[in-house]
Formats: C-alpha cells, structure tokens, sequence
C-alpha cells in the first residue's frame, strides 16, 4: 500500500520554542538571509511559529501555531507551474523540484499559506553555519523556489532501510527533523493510509480542525485545538 | 484623384524616410543609450538574483509584472481598433491603421520581454516550447498546459506573429513605392520587402482577401491575449484576483490605454512628421469618442467589480479591498479614478474640449491610470492574502523603475526607427480613398448633369 504522510500539530503542547525552526533550518540547508533581508520579508522558514496574542492583561493568552507546507492533496500552487517544477507524487507529497523551477513564482502567489520561499539571491551562510551543510540534501541557487518537504531525504533514506532489511515501515520510525526536534511532542508524522498511526488517531481527534479548510485545498496537516485552561473573568 | 494629389500624397509620405535630420541621430542615441541602460540593469538584476528588485514574500509580484499587463495592454490599440475599423470599412481609418499596427507590434515586443525579465532564472525560459524528446530536451518533458502561464506563452506568440503579418501585409504595395524611387542598396532592401509586387489586378485581388482574413481572424486572437493575461490573476485564489469580471475587464483596459496611446503617438507623429494635412482633428474627434467609450466602460467594471466585493464581505476579500479604497494604496487608487475617469470625461465628452489637445491630455491620463490600475491590481491582493499573519508591503526598487524607463525608450526608439524606414502612414490606402471620395463626387456631378438627382 503506498503511504499518505501526513502530520499533527498540537497547539495545546506548543510552546513556540523555535527549536523546530531551526532543526528546519539546519537540516534542510535553508540560508540563513540575514537582519537586513529579513526586515524586508524575504527570511525563508519553511516552518515558522505564528504568535496570537488574545485579551487584555492580566488575562492574555497567546496561541502559538507553527505553519509550515500543509501538503495539500488539491494544492493551488501545483497546476500554475508552467514547468511541473511544483507536482504531486505518489505518496501525496507537494514536491518541488529544483531543477525544474525557472522562478515564475506564481505557486508563491497561488499558495494561500505563503509557505513558499524564493531564493533572491544565491544562498550564503555566515561561519560557522557553512560546515554543517547536510550532504542530503541539495543547495538551491538563486531564482529557484523552496518550500518544506516534510524531509523527504529521510523519508526515502528510511524506505531504502526498511527495503533492506525486508520490513514494513514502522509508525513513528520517520521523523522530519522538525519532528524530531520538538521537545513538547506537539508535532507527530506518520501515514495518514495505516488508520492505526498515531497521526491518524490525532487527525481524528474532535480537537481537530485544518487551516483555511474553507478554501477546500485539503491539506494533510490537522492543528489541534487549545483547550481552555483557565477561567477568564468572562467565563 | 489627380496625378498632382497623388504626388503630393507619396512625396509627403516619403520624405520622412528620405530626408534624415540631425534631430533623428540625436534622437536615436539619446532613446538608444537609455534601453542600453535598460538592458544593463537587467544583466545586473541577472547577475545578482531577483533581490535587486523590491520583491519580496509575500508580494512576489510587482513592478515587472504591472509593465508586462501594461504594455501587452498597450499593444491592444492597434491591431484590434485597426482590424474592426477595416471590418466596419470605416473610411476615415485610412491614416491611423498603420500607426495603430506598428504601436501593437512593438508594445507587444517589449511586453513579451517583460515575463522574462521577471524570472528567477531567464536563461531556462526555453523550457516553455514544446520541444519534442529527445530534440534539444534532455528533461524529457513538455510544459505543463494546465499552467496560466503557459497559455498566456502561446496567447502571445500566437498574437505576435499574426500582428506582424497584419502590420505587413498592407505594407507590401507601399514598399514596391519606395523601391521603384530609391537606387542602390535601398531599393535592392525594400525590393525584397515588397516580394515582387507589380500591383496586377490578381495580387490587389490576394492582398485583399488576406488583408480582409487577418482583420477578422486577429479579432478573438486579440480578445483572448488579454483574457489569458487576466487568467494569470484570476486562476489563482487570491483575494480580488479570483473573479469572473476579470477577463472581460482586462480587455476594455487594454482597449482604454491603447488607444490613448495611440493618440499620444499620432499627436507626435503629425507635428514631428509634419504630416498634420493627413492626420487631421477629425481622427482625433473619432479616437476620442471611442476612448470615451472605453472610459466609461473602465468605470463601469470598475465599480461592478468593487461593489460586489463590498457588499459580499467575504472575509478574505475585504483586507485587499480596504487596503485599495481607504488604506495605504488609496491616494493611488484615487489617483487612479481620477486619471481614467474625472481627468478624461470633460475633455471627451464636451465637443468643443475634443480637440486634439483635449484628446492627448485624456490619453495622458489613461495611459497613467491604466499603468496604475494594473499595479493596484497586483500588489494590495498580494499582500493582503488569507493568513493575516503573512501580511506584506512592496515598493519598487532602482533596478525595476530603471528597467521600465529603459522599456518606454525601446518603445519610442522603435516607433522612431519604424516612421524612418516605413510610410507611418498607408500611402496606397490613402490614395484608393482619395480615389473612392473623387469617383463618388464625379458620379454625383454626372447624375446631377444627366438631370437624374434634382
């Protein structure tokens, strides 16, 4: 049977951290744009942490959600790439190739989450960020569009594994390096076809809900709610 | 006719690409320095990474793309207005036609440049032709057609090459002319040009039928170039690009600004040219009625379009639509309404303003509204999508408004070089009117001598 990942996000864990974000950064050889670029927009976290501050002090509460490419299986940025750089695979991934992008952009324009990254210029990391370069995993040159892969690289390195040593994957072997990261466990990976894995039990949850579901993208990520855990003034 | 008016018609119309001023060198230089500058500043962009520019996440899109809609809108002057004025057989289209014509084919030139220079890498731009594996594609692999992109490719070779056969065909007689009164190597060029014509009834007989297929050929071709550039928007789900109005919308836009370029072009060309006897106030009386026409239809979209996104407060339109009415990007759209509308409407609508003045003062307008209206169009939305948490802004930087100040000096130096080294205006096509006009009233005078009309 081929796989569907797909992956759960716990908002009621989430304790906006970073750590995923930057477990993205190293593990993807995403470039590091600097102070200066950032301020103008164009820092590339294929994962990032929205921050949500509600109320007034002293009740305030802030609600962390960590948006990255939702994987959607109808995605708005797949058909608009005039050269397939932007396409769907067998096992449900929004795949980029390199390669193939010639930098149009309109899949950034197209995608409704803005999680698509253009590389302004050719990448550059300050030192000592250039040594640990991950050999996995290609460096994108400048005009070319990236995004999150839900790491592939690992993906396809733990398929090879299980190949060879003639076994079936098991739930919570993979881990995307954001996965692996987050030391709350709110975010869980795993195949949304074997209806026993834990990140299908979570997208079942009642808690569960998609992020602009309304715009009918189906995306595979399922954000769980916050439960209300205080009692504000209001009731 | 007599033989003198037809003289004075071909002497007039040949001078220009006869006698050469200091003027037009100097001209040239100054227009040819800027697109070098143009193109430098592209090479630089190149070189460097779209980071020169002012792009940014989330606005993707900005300045690059409002000039490829302005001047592929531009381009709709000419071969659609010269095409339903053949069609209607408007007799005092004859002058304006070949001006039209050559406006379509170079705005249309620089447009399609346009989509290159805004690609993160233009070298690989080759990856949208067809090309058959294992020819020249190594990826083995065609464009993907479900992309707006791509259809917008083929819209526009498509347009391009029917607008250059549409401005030569009726060039073809007018080029015999010349080569029959040049010597040398001219005429051994403009004989090429001219592909043997002798003007025998038969090839009158062929360039007509041709002449009169294109005209009605190029008619949806050019309706739908601008409707696929508006499907660039209107494909994707992003707030105020997602809408039905869209292509209708975008080709009266195109109609609107390329007409008012076009009276922009024939006012200078009349007092640069001194043909002022054969591009006369009457073109500019009847441009201008036209370019009222396109106002109001401008207007009418316009406010269809924002009405229904206001009244209908989806929550992911209003963002983008605030942010154009009464946020940061009013005092443009204002600017805007007041370009293609206020500015216009009594100079248009008064007879007494439609002078040829009057009309250039409304294009100037248009031109300036329309570039503004494609700029509102893509930069608000883009910043405003549905996650208000990746909410943007964008303004241009020195590389983008170079590279479009180097694309008006290619298009004037072009329409420059174009008026030099061919008639701007159809000298057959004046003379078979001229001709018609004088039969006419030599019928008149022979019924009224035959007693027949009292």
């Amino acid at each position: 049977m081929t796989h569907r990942w797909g992956m759960a996000v716990d908002l009621d864990r989430c304790t906006g951290c970073s750590a995923c974000v930057t477990a993205c950064h190293a593990e993807n050889n995403i470039p590091t744009v600097g102070p200066a670029e950032a301020a103008t927009g164009r820092a590339m976290h294929w994962l990032r942490i929205e921050r949500y501050v509600e109320g007034e002090f002293p009740d305030v509460q802030v609600k962390f959600r960590p948006v990255l490419c939702q994987q959607c299986d109808q995605a708005p940025c797949e058909p608009v790439c005039p050269t397939y750089a932007s396409h769907h695979t067998d096992e449900g991934l929004n795949a980029q190739v390199y390669n193939r992008c010639f930098g149009t952009r309109y899949c950034a324009n197209a995608c409704f989450y803005n999680v698509r990254f253009f590389n302004f210029y050719n990448p550059v990391w300050d030192k000592p960020l250039h040594l640990q370069l991950n050999p996995d995993v290609s460096v994108r040159e400048a005009g070319v569009m990236e995004k999150c892969t839900f790491c592939v690289q690992r993906i396809n390195a733990g398929k090879i594994d299980a190949k060879a040593e003639q076994r079936e994957l098991k739930d919570g072997e993979l881990k995307p390096a954001c996965v692996q990261t987050c030391t709350a466990n709110a975010l869980v990976f795993g195949d949304l076809n074997d209806p026993e894995s834990a990140v299908s039990r979570l997208s079942r949850s009642a808690r569960g809900s998609k992020l602009l579901e309304d715009m009918g993208a189906q995306p595979k990520i399922t954000y769980l709610q916050k439960e209300v855990w205080h009692d504000s003034s209001n009731g | 006719m007599t033989r003198a008016t037809a003289n004075r018609i071909t002497e007039d119309l040949l001078r220009p690409l006869l006698q050469t001023t200091w003027k037009f060198y100097a001209g040239v230089t100054v227009l040819g320095i800027m697109v070098l500058i143009g193109l430098s500043t592209w090479a630089y962009q190149m070189y460097n990474g779209l980071g020169v520019t002012g792009d940014n996440w989330p606005v993707f899109w900005g300045f690059h793309e409002t000039n490829f809609v302005f001047w592929i809108g531009i381009s709709h002057a000419g071969t659609l207005i010269s095409a339903i004025l053949r069609m209607v057989n408007a007799t005092w289209r004859r002058p304006v036609t070949r001006c039209a014509e050559a406006i379509t084919a170079f705005a249309l030139m620089i447009g399609a440049l346009f989509p290159l220079i805004h690609l993160g890498r233009p070298w690989y731009a080759w990856w949208l032709f067809p090309i058959p594996w294992p020819l020249f594609d190594s990826r083995g692999l065609w464009p993907n057609y479900r992309s707006p992109l791509t259809w917008d490719f083929f819209a526009i070779n498509t347009y391009l090459t029917s607008s250059l056969l549409f401005l030569f065909l009726p060039m073809i007689p007018d080029f015999a002319v010349i080569r029959d009164r040049t010597v040398g190597l001219r005429r051994k060029i403009y004989g090429l040009l001219a592909l043997g014509w002798e003007g025998t009834p038969k090839q009158w007989h062929r360039l007509e039928s041709a002449m009169h297929i294109m005209a009605i050929a190029i008619i949806p071709v050019a309706v739908s170039v601008h409707t696929i550039v508006s499907f660039d928007f209107s494909m994707a789900m992003v707030p105020m690009w997602h809408s039905t109005i869209f292509g209708p919308y975008f080709v009266a836009g195109a109609i609107f600004s390329g007409i008012a370029a076009l009276l922009i072009a024939m006012a200078i060309l009349r007092k640069v040219l001194h043909i002022e006897q054969y591009l006369q106030p009457i073109h500019f009386q009847n441009l201008g009625k036209l370019l009222f026409t396109m106002s109001l239809l401008w207007g009418y979209f316009v406010f269809n379009e924002r009405l229904t996104t206001w009244y209908g407060n989806a929550p992911h339109e209003i963002p983008a639509l605030t942010a154009t009415q009464s946020g940061e990007y009013a005092p443009l759209f204002w600017t805007m309404v007041f370009c293609n509308f206020i500015l216009p409407f009594p100079f248009l609508a008064i007879r007494k303003l439609r002078t040829i003045t009057g009309t250039v003062i409304a294009s100037c307008g248009v031109v300036v509204g329309m570039w503004l209206e494609r700029y509102l169009i893509i930069v608000p939305s883009l910043a405003h999508k549905q996650l208000e948490y990746s909410w943007g802004t964008y303004s241009p930087r020195w590389p983008e408004i170079t590279i479009f100040a180097g694309s008006i000096a290619a298009m004037v130096l072009l329409y420059t070089l174009f008026s030099k080294f061919v008639p701007i205006i159809s000298i057959w096509e004046l003379k078979v009117g001229e001709h018609k006009e004088i039969k006419a009233a030599e019928a008149v005078q022979a019924a009224e001598a035959a007693g027949e009309l009292v």
